[in-house]
């Protein structure tokens, strides 16, 4: 499934940032973009303390 | 907007040529800012924010000692709560109470520290650049020789001898300079949700720390009181351990809710979130024309997660010896592994130390920990804090014998046998 960010609820922290593997997400001021190089990994939608961000290879 | 000029090279909307350019202005980025000011080399900090200080990623405490260190002065302007302690709290419960003349501290307003730290930079001389979007370091072969992006619309391009990224948990500089160590790992990597709340009771001179697999799996609560019934109050906890409906946010809400007695009036100011590496830093965070400081190096107690007096003395270190090295006009990897010889001495050997505790307290069940709480001295943990084994060792040895063998493997020199004197330090 294509990972998707909830800006709703998304508070910003970068921590996905850091944990991209294939630099697919940026962070400017307070969006959050999850580019097309994405590779649906899912690493960042378990990280994420929030859950803002879904999809992704199911990593629980 | 960038065009492209007649000879075929790119056009800047801002062009700027220093000696440095240091990417990110927390406190890591504003501490070496001053030492390379000091330095007496042409400075420039550009930060992506357009208010530094904000938003914060961070609950805000700091030693005492660990502002000394760096050659801060504790302010009143952003100094709120004075802390004298810390009180731990068992899976059951169980209270240990760490008074200790060391654990003297400060739960800072971020906000405000960050822009003093800031102003100490630029009254020694260093210039700043906010709300600007670095996404590029200018390479010329292996060597970093500037930055790239952009500022309220106009590109931006920053000529620079040395590039030093102090960017944060989410370094791109580390990344683009071909550092890929600097990229966070699952296994190292805690996630951490936070209220800043108001109307919280509980003893307001100590930090408090909860643990315990129900409370926050490989992590701990925290609550870090700040002056006059504010305190941040947070989780952090393995991402492996982090799934639907038990998320880092999840434990925090569970755990307010769990304990009226302290929340009953409470209600949050702010909501924080971040992520926190704690793999005592990574090898490599020098390089040609290139030093990453503090969370981009993930220079963090992983013990803790604290991490701003590091990145603080991280930032004062690479500013000494860049400036040296610009100045001798020598920014090779190999000059600049400097920074990387002084970190080791300096914090960087007693971190590599504590991860191996944090290997330890990770196999630890709910069990051992209620076991410990019992028998654990102040002395003890303060030692611990320090990365000073023995005295716990001698406890364990004593009187809970069934912790030998993981502390032989995971506090000792691999294929030793156990003993004494083979524990590091």
């Amino acid at each position: 499934m294509v990972v998707t960010v909830n800006p709703k609820v998304c508070v910003y922290c970068a921590g996905c940032v850091g944990l991209c593997p294939v630099e697919s997400i940026e962070l400017r001021e307070t969006r959050l973009t999850i580019l097309d190089s994405c590779t649906d990994c899912g690493i960042c939608v378990k990280f994420c303390p929030v859950e803002a961000l879904s999809g992704g290879r199911p990593l629980d | 907007m960038t065009s492209v000029g007649g000879n075929g090279q790119k056009r800047f909307d801002i062009e700027k040529t220093v000696d440095v350019v240091i990417v990110g202005g927390g406190p890591g980025g504003a501490l070496a800012a001053r030492e390379f000011a000091r330095g007496g080399v042409k400075t420039l900090v550009v930060d992506r924010r357009q208010e530094i200080g904000a938003p914060k990623r961070c609950a805000e405490g700091i030693s005492n000692d660990g502002l000394l260190e760096s050659g801060v002065q504790p302010h009143p302007a952003w100094t709120s709560g004075r802390i004298t302690g810390a009180v731990l709290y068992s899976p059951s419960g169980k209270i240990v109470t760490v008074d200790d003349e060391t654990a003297v501290g400060w739960v800072v307003e971020r906000k405000v520290f960050e822009k003093h730290l800031g102003k100490d930079a630029i009254e020694a001389g260093a210039q700043y650049m906010v709300k600007t979007h670095i996404d590029q370091v200018l390479m010329d072969g292996a060597r970093a020789v500037g930055v790239t992006g952009d500022f309220m619309g106009k590109s931006v391009k920053i000529n620079a001898k040395l590039v030093v990224g102090a960017d944060g948990i989410d370094s791109l500089i580390g990344r683009k300079a071909g550092l890929r160590g600097s990229v966070q790992k699952m296994r190292d990597f805690h996630s951490a949700a936070q209220y800043e709340m108001a109307g919280v009771k509980c003893d307001m001179t100590r930090l408090h720390l909860y643990f315990g697999g129900d409370v926050a799996p490989l992590g701990y609560v925290w609550i870090f009181p700040k002056a006059a019934g504010l305190a941040n109050v947070g989780v952090g906890i393995l991402t492996s351990k982090s799934k639907h409906g038990h998320r880092a946010i999840d434990y925090l809400d569970r755990f307010i809710a769990k304990h009226p007695e302290m929340f009953e009036k409470a209600s949050p100011l702010e909501v924080n979130a971040s992520g926190i590496p704690v793999s005592a830093g990574i090898r490599r965070f020098w390089g040609d024309g290139l030093m990453l400081v503090g969370d981009a190096a993930q220079q963090v107690n992983p013990i803790h997660g604290g991490g701003i007096s590091l990145a603080m003395r991280a930032g004062v270190i690479a500013g000494q010896v860049g400036s040296k090295a610009i100045k001798e006009g020598d920014v090779s990897a190999e000059r600049l592994s400097e920074y990387g010889r002084v970190w080791d001495e300096v914090h960087g050997k007693e971190l590599a130390r504590l991860y191996k505790f944090r290997m330890f307290m990770e196999e630890l069940t709910d069990k051992d920990m209620e076991r410990m709480a019992d028998l654990v001295t102040i002395d003890v943990i303060v030692d611990l804090t320090y990365a000073r084994f023995r005295s716990f060792a001698k406890l364990m040895l004593t009187k809970m014998p069934t912790m030998v063998p993981l502390l032989a493997k995971y506090l000792m020199a691999p294929g030793k046998k156990f003993e004494m004197e083979a524990l590091e330090a």
